[in-house]
Formats: structure tokens, C-alpha cells, sequence
């Protein structure tokens, strides 16, 4: 476990050291902020949880896109700079490696999600909701951010310039969202398998509305299990090639 | 300790390395002499655990880098041409990261990392940031990194490209102090630094093997040897004499002010102990012998010219 997290502590500094990382926090924090103020809020009365249920609809957007430029770097980085060979010739395994990078992301997507929590906060003053609703609705944003961050280390894995993994990864992000309208296109039984399969719809709406469920869980932990080992094994196959 | 044997390496149908043997003892700095694209950094990578060989076996004490890499990465060093380092970081810390990543705890780090920057000369940059450095201060931390768990294979790729002169004479010191106790090996197209550095030469060409030996061996083989000759007496009877003497193969007079003569001259064998002699017996007075300094350029491009005219 050591060297998972010397170098999910090593990225972690890259990141607090370098000025993108602060420019992309202090964007998602603007629009976080607007979409709270202009959308959650709204103009006519509203009741606290409605509120709080616009807040983390919206807050899904900003984390999804979040994580996907948080982890663009990830692995494209050491790649572009060469440094992937410290990694590849230490004791470090690929799973390791991987596990690492995606746990650096995952830290940095943590503490920005943490800083918008004086928006419920707000509402909690101001308002009825309940701290179960606000704990639920953030552990929803941190399960669907850590199923895009496993997609964004996955793309990250794939090129050397770390737009195109941005790219990658928000073609498949949009991908698996979009899955949600195909399955009201087609029949069943391939409409139930695209709406289980879709990453926002049946699995976040109920974290949004305070109702945890498991089936929210065992997916989006599937979902970044899955790329995550995708992940290791493009790393792995690019030792053997 | 470290044997390689009829390692190929294909990157598609392209031969990068082709049917490698050797072996490196402990303590020895060998020089690994070719052209761009002769295979160098193939055989590097391979031994670094980077690529796999496409053929052939790398072991080292006895351990086959396919078998066990993860043990074997605890044994090797390696230094790319150019070197990976994390350049937001200060040199120790960057050592400091490194050794832990390589299994070091934090007490052994601490004295590991203030011993391989003494060793690399690097102290007095301990807490400067990486990207703040000269060119030949990150070679030099590139190095420090690549020694920090006490490897017993240490793989230098073009270790002083792109150094200055001061740096290139620092960093020879550096690489001589490195081949203590462990076996060396350092890539170069600069064939005076192979010359001044290494214990052996090996001279690759398209991919193969074509030489190894020590540089005095090397010129054997030729069957050649050259030496650069000063004599007091007349250019032109110099030039008159080498040009009927049967052991000369070849000569090339110099430029030197009268009474002295001097010229290049490449002999058939090494038969430099009977030919001088000789020298003073037609008459002249012998001043200086010296090995000309292209003298491994001449192997190098004899060797690789036969290589290809086979």
C-alpha cells in the first residue's frame, strides 16, 4: 500500500503546487456558484429540500466535468515528461500505480466538493433539510465522481496529450449519460439494460433526493472498478509490448 | 554478474538489436560505443526492464529480468538521455520521494539521499527546485536518483550529452565513482568519453554487436595500431623513410616547425616496441610518441565499415 500512497501524495502536491490545478478548482467553484444562486434558488419560492435537490443536480454537472480535468493529467503528464519511467522501474506495480493517480484525483475532487458545502449550509441556515439529505446527496457527488475520475485516469492512460484524454473521457462520460435516451428509444429488454447501464438518471436521482440505494452504490463502485482495471491493464500491456 | 545472451529485439519487423552477447563484472564501467539508431537505447530499455527482449535472456546475478522483474528493479538503475525528473520539487525532495517509492523507509532515506548527493556532488543544491537547475545539475540528480537504492546495475544513457566541457570532466569523475562496487554501463557517441570512462568498449552497428574488448584490444583485432611521432631531423626524409618501411601501413605527415618532423602513422600489427628502435637507428631523434586521440575514432569507423562491407 506505501507506494500507492507516496504517489497519490506526490500528485496531490503536483497538483496544489501547479497554477491549473487552483484555475480549474476556482472555475467549477464559479459555476457552482451560479448555478446555485440562478437555478437551485430560482426566482419564486421554493421549499429547502427543492432547493437542495437543484443544488446537487446541478453540482453532478460540475463534478463530472471536475474529475475529468482533474485526471486528464494523471497519467498523460508523466507520459509527456518521461517521468512514467521513474514509475516503470520501480517496485511499484501497475495497479499500484493506477490506484495511486486515480486516489490523488479522487483527494483533489474531495476537497472541492468540500468547499461547496457552504451552499447546503446556506440552506440548512435558512431553511428545513435535513443533514441526511445533504450527506446523502454528497456521498451520490462523490460515488459519480469517482466513476468519472476512473474514466478520466482511463483516458489519461491512452494519450500522451492531456486534451485529447479530456476529450476521450468526456466523449465516454457523455456516452454513458446519453444511455439514459436510448433506452426510451428502443424496446425492452435492451431499453431496462441502457437505463441500468446510464451513468446519471436511475442511479444519481435518488441520492440527489436523500434516498440511498444500493444498486447507486454496487454501480458506480463497479464503474470504477472496471476502469480502473481497464487502466491497469493498457499499462500492463504497454510494458509486454 | 550481468549476462545477456542472444537478445534480439524487434519493434515490428524491424531488427532494433540483433543477437547480443556479453557480460559485465562487478566493478566494471562498460562503454556501449554506436551511431544513433545502432541499438543502444534498445538494449537499455530492455535491460532496464522497460521492453521485453523479442528473443534471448538477460539475467542478472543469476535472475532472468522475464521471471522476476519486480525483484530486478531493486537491482538496476537506470538513466535515460534525458532525465525524468519531477521538476516542481527540490532536489532532496525529489531523492527523498524516490528512495521511498524504491523501498527505502524514512530512516534509511535520510542518510541514503545525503550520501548519493555528496556522491554525485550535489549537496549544495539540496533545497533548490528542480527546473531551477543547469542542464548538467539535473543529469546529475537523474544519476543520484538512478543509484539511490544501491543498484548493482547501473544503465547510463548518454549520460554527458548536452554537458559543457567543466561538466563533461565532473560527471567523468561522477560515472568512475559509480563503477565501485557495482557494474556500469554508459551509452555515448562521444568516443573520447567512452575512451576516458570505461574499463571496456562495446561497438554496436545496425543493431549488432560488432566488438568488445578494451580499446587496446580492439586495435588489435584491426591488427593496427597508430601513433603520432615527433623527431628531430627533416620532413622530407621522414616522409621518405616511412613511405619505404614495410611495416607502415599508412602515414600522414604533420605540421611542425624545423629541425623537428612529425606524422601519423598507422602500422601493420601493433609492432610499435620493434619500430621505434628503428626510428632512432635511421638517424632521427625521437622526441615524443603519443597515442593520437582519434585513435578509437580510426577502430570505430574501421569496425563499422567492415561490418558493412560484409
Amino acid at each position: 500500500m506505501k507506494p500507492v500512497l507516496l504517489i497519490a501524495q506526490r500528485d496531490i502536491s503536483a497538483y496544489l503546487h501547479g497554477i491549473t490545478g487552483y484555475i480549474i478548482l476556482a472555475a467549477i467553484l464559479f459555476l457552482d456558484g451560479v448555478f446555485f444562486n440562478a437555478f437551485a434558488l430560482g426566482s419564486g419560492p421554493r421549499y429547502s429540500h427543492e432547493v437542495l435537490e437543484q443544488f446537487f443536480y446541478f453540482s453532478s454537472g460540475t463534478t463530472m466535468i471536475a474529475s475529468i480535468l482533474i485526471s486528464m493529467r494523471a497519467i498523460a503528464e508523466e507520459a509527456s515528461t518521461g517521468t512514467d519511467v521513474l514509475l516503470r522501474t520501480s517496485p511499484a506495480s501497475e495497479g499500484q500505480v493506477v490506484l495511486g493517480k486515480y486516489l490523488a484525483s479522487m483527494a483533489v475532487l474531495a476537497l472541492l466538493t468540500l468547499l461547496t458545502l457552504y451552499m447546503p449550509m446556506m440552506i440548512l441556515v435558512n431553511g428545513h433539510v435535513s443533514l441526511a439529505h445533504i450527506a446523502t446527496g454528497y456521498l451520490g457527488l462523490m460515488l459519480l465522481g469517482s466513476a468519472t475520475t476512473a474514466i478520466g485516469v482511463f483516458g489519461s492512460s491512452l494519450f500522451k496529450s492531456q486534451m485529447a484524454a479530456a476529450i476521450l473521457s468526456g466523449v465516454m462520460v457523455v456516452t454513458l449519460l446519453l444511455l439514459w435516451l436510448v433506452s426510451q428509444l428502443v424496446d425492452p429488454p435492451f431499453a431496462d439494460i441502457f437505463a441500468a447501464a446510464a451513468l446519471f438518471d436511475k442511479h444519481f436521482s435518488p441520492f440527489q433526493e436523500g434516498r440511498l440505494l444500493t444498486s447507486g452504490l454496487v454501480y458506480y463502485a463497479s464503474l470504477t472498478w472496471g476502469f480502473l482495471t481497464l487502466t491497469t491493464a493498457v499499462l500492463h500491456g504497454r510494458r509486454w509490448q | 554478474m550481468i549476462e545477456v545472451q542472444n537478445l534480439t529485439r524487434y519493434y515490428g519487423d524491424f531488427p532494433a538489436v540483433q543477437d547480443i552477447t556479453f557480460r559485465v563484472r562487478e566493478g566494471e564501467i562498460l562503454g556501449v560505443l554506436g551511431l544513433n539508431g545502432a541499438g543502444k537505447s534498445t538494449i537499455f530499455k530492455v535491460l532496464a526492464g522497460l521492453l521485453p527482449p523479442s528473443s534471448g535472456s538477460v539475467a542478472i546475478d543469476g535472475i532472468q529480468v522475464m521471471s522476476a522483474p519486480f525483484e530486478l528493479r531493486a537491482r538496476i538503475g537506470f538513466l535515460p538521455e534525458d532525465p525524468p525528473l519531477y521538476r516542481d520539487m527540490t532536489v532532496r525532495g525529489f531523492l527523498t520521494h524516490m528512495g521511498r517509492l524504491r523501498g527505502l523507509s524514512k530512516h534509511q532515506v535520510h542518510q541514503r539521499v545525503t550520501d548519493v548527493m555528496a556522491l554525485t556532488d550535489l549537496t549544495d543544491r539540496a533545497h533548490q527546485v528542480i527546473a531551477t537547475l543547469s542542464h548538467g545539475f539535473r543529469k546529475r540528480v537523474g544519476i543520484a536518483q538512478s543509484v539511490l537504492h544501491n543498484p548493482r546495475l547501473v544503465l547510463l544513457d548518454e549520460p554527458i550529452s548536452g554537458l559543457d566541457p567543466v561538466q563533461i570532466v565532473e560527471m567523468r569523475k561522477v560515472i568512475r565513482k559509480l563503477g565501485q562496487g557495482r557494474a556500469v554501463l554508459v551509452s555515448s557517441h562521444i568516443l573520447s568519453e567512452i575512451s576516458q570512462t570505461c574499463d571496456r568498449i562495446l561497438v554496436m552497428h545496425q543493431g549488432r554487436l560488432v566488438a568488445l574488448g578494451t580499446e587496446q584490444e580492439l586495435a588489435g583485432r584491426l591488427g593496427t595500431s597508430s601513433i603520432r611521432l615527433t623527431v628531430r631531423g627533416d620532413a622530407s626524409a621522414l616522409d621518405t623513410w616511412l613511405s619505404e618501411h614495410h611495416a607502415v601501413a599508412s602515414h600522414k605527415m604533420l605540421d611542425e616547425e624545423p629541425p623537428f618532423a612529425a606524422a601519423h602513422i598507422i602500422l601493420e600489427g601493433d609492432v610499435r616496441e620493434p619500430f621505434l628502435p628503428e626510428v632512432i637507428e635511421a638517424g632521427f631523434g625521437l622526441r615524443l610518441v603519443q597515442t593520437p586521440e582519434d585513435d578509437l575514432e580510426g577502430i570505430f569507423l574501421q569496425l563499422t565499415r567492415d561490418e558493412v562491407t560484409e
